[in-house]
């Protein structure tokens, strides 16, 4: 007794034909992907000077940096005598408590920044097209401008040191934070929003009776994220000038002070790696279990 | 009035915190409005510099008007420097997402070979990650000499180590009935990872290269800065000779570009993957 009843040839060819097309189109496609991707990638190559020759050449120049990076002066290695390789402790640590001071400072201003333009920039809070339409071309241009470049405009306004790095921070703090918020404040649930409105609320009633209960917590937990960023670009901004530890970092990189690079290097990981844990378990809590217990 | 004082006795957690929760809140806060404080007062900040600062800064602001392209001469070099800054952003993302497909599969636990290499590849990725691009930047330059090439291995070198922890992130998210199923007729370990893994973590591999792909535009331009190749270089010498035109045209054209590679990459993305998998 038969099961299957086999499909009448021509059926069966025409099928066939058509599968085989299909998979050549789809060869045809990934191939053509493929060569455009290469073409990319032999232009960018040339107009980068990526040189395999040079790579090759010059691969060892990083590994025997990296391998001096561990020497002291006297060509002993670094750990050999601790307290010579971290000789600098006190400026240095003085230097990354500052470095997080400004993070601290550039993230607070700029979820400050963050929360008026965010409810601005979503749709469901503020009706008027034009004022959401500006706020977020506005976000978006303090976003996409690095924040060196800022940190470069406001040290020739406000002279060096650490204020145009907080500032520049705040700026771009404001930009990526108010993005993300608005994002939340558009997924909120809209009922108490409907329900300020129908006692006559007006937008800032709507904004902190409906909108911000609801969107608090989601808040706090992306400015804990955007705090270990910060803690990150803060240790770079003393390369341009801007306060905290990049500055030392860069004099000792140009001026080849090798144990110095290592000693600091370290210490940036280290402040960094014990950041990330802290808010990672914040961020943990406040999201999973904010119920007090 | 006493109804509502009746509530209050009975379900006192529904009308607010309990005291202690409430001293905790209270203490962090004002802990951290102390370190506000103190920041304001270590920085310096005070009213007058401030408003001296916003006036220069309002002074810049009209000298940047209108941007000026420089249309008879630097205007082609602005353009190759843009162009040159892609290219360094997209090698950069090609490679080290290439690099990193092996690591983020050893940096995740349903994956890693034993307890030791996922222990050393995710310290890696975490070391990598925390030294800035910038310095990178640093370290290539005094290796392979100024310009665009130790901008690319810089950020072949910083991504490796966030591509490696996003791949590890998505392999560990990963559904294990597909890795079930494959191991139920027999696959080996090398079969599950290839047919039960890899084509659910694929499309969030992709998304998450076409993501970085647009930030890392915005990265190279400022690695030029301090000589790594592309747009960054002409941004920090307009702005120390204080050609505030030419500088506001040089910052829309890099708004500009990354605004069009991030409507690219959605729109790749789209194609690629389809618009729900993000």
């Amino acid at each position: 007794m038969p099961t299957v009843s086999p499909l009448p040839a021509t059926r069966m060819l025409h099928l066939q034909k058509a599968y085989a097309q299909a998979k050549a189109d789809r060869r045809r496609k990934s191939l053509l992907g493929l060569f455009l991707l290469l073409g990319l990638v032999m232009l960018s190559a040339w107009m980068t000077e990526i040189n395999a020759y040079k790579f090759f050449t010059n691969i060892g120049n990083f590994t025997s940096y990296i391998d001096r990076l561990f020497n002291l002066d006297n060509d002993a290695r670094v750990y050999t005598n601790p307290m010579e390789w971290f000789w600098g402790w006190k400026i240095w640590l003085t230097q990354m408590a500052e470095t997080l001071l400004m993070a601290y400072m550039g993230t607070v201003l700029g979820a400050l920044g963050a929360m008026p333009m965010c409810f601005l920039a979503s749709k469901n809070i503020t009706a008027q097209r034009w004022i959401v339409f500006s706020a977020r071309r506005f976000l978006e241009i303090a976003r996409t401008v690095p924040e060196l470049v800022f940190a470069l405009i406001f040290i020739i306004a406000f002279s060096l040191g650490p204020l145009p790095g907080v500032l520049a921070l705040a700026i771009h703090t404001m930009g990526s934070l108010g993005k993300l918020f608005s994002e939340v404040v558009e997924n909120i649930e809209m009922k108490p929003v409907e329900g300020v409105l129908s006692t006559g609320g007006n937008w800032l009633d709507k904004v902190r009776f409906a909108a911000l209960p609801q969107v608090l917590s989601n808040f706090v937990s992306y400015t804990l994220l955007r705090f270990e960023v910060n803690v990150r670009s803060a240790a770079v901004l003393g390369f341009v000038g801007a306060g905290g530890i990049g500055q030392t970092l860069l004099e000792a990189i140009r001026k080849f002070y090798y144990a110095d690079v290592s000693a600091i290097l370290l210490l940036i990981i280290a402040t960094v790696m014990l950041i990330d844990q802290l808010t990672q378990r914040m961020r943990a809590r406040i999201l999973h279990g904010d119920t007090g217990k | 009035m006493s109804r509502i004082e009746h509530f209050k006795s009975r379900y006192p957690q529904q009308f607010g915190a309990p005291l202690a929760v409430r001293l905790k809140l209270f203490a962090i806060l004002l802990l951290g409005l102390l370190t506000f404080c103190f920041g304001l007062y270590h920085i310096d900040i005070s009213p007058l510099r401030i408003f001296r600062g916003l006036n220069k800064l309002g002074e810049i602001l009209v000298l940047m008007l209108p941007p000026d392209p420089g249309w008879h001469g630097p205007f082609r070099q602005y353009m190759v420097a843009m162009a040159e800054t892609v290219a360094i952003a997209f090698l950069g993302t090609l490679i080290s997402a290439l690099l990193a497909f092996p690591v983020g599969f050893l940096a995740a636990r349903n994956t890693t070979v034993n307890r030791l290499v996922l222990f050393v590849a995710r310290r890696s990725c975490d070391t990598l990650r925390s030294v800035d691009m910038l310095i990178w930047a640093l370290i290539w330059i005094n290796v392979v000499g100024l310009g665009p090439f130790a901008g690319v291995m810089a950020i072949i070198c910083a991504d490796i180590g966030s591509f490696g922890k996003l791949y590890s992130e998505a392999i560990e998210t990963a559904d294990r009935k597909a890795v079930d199923g494959v191991a139920s007729t027999g696959g080996n370990r090398l079969h599950q990872i290839r047919f039960g893994i890899l084509p659910q973590v694929l499309p969030v591999m992709l998304s998450q290269v076409l993501y970085f792909f647009e930030s890392n535009t915005r990265s190279a331009t400022i690695i030029g800065i301090i000589g790594a190749g592309g747009i960054g270089l002409i941004i920090s010498e307009q702005i120390r000779m204080l050609e505030f035109q030419p500088l506001a045209f040089v910052i829309l054209l890099v708004l500009s570009t990354v605004m069009l590679i991030d409507l690219l990459s959605t729109k790749l993305r789209n194609a690629l993957i389809g618009p729900k998998a993000h």
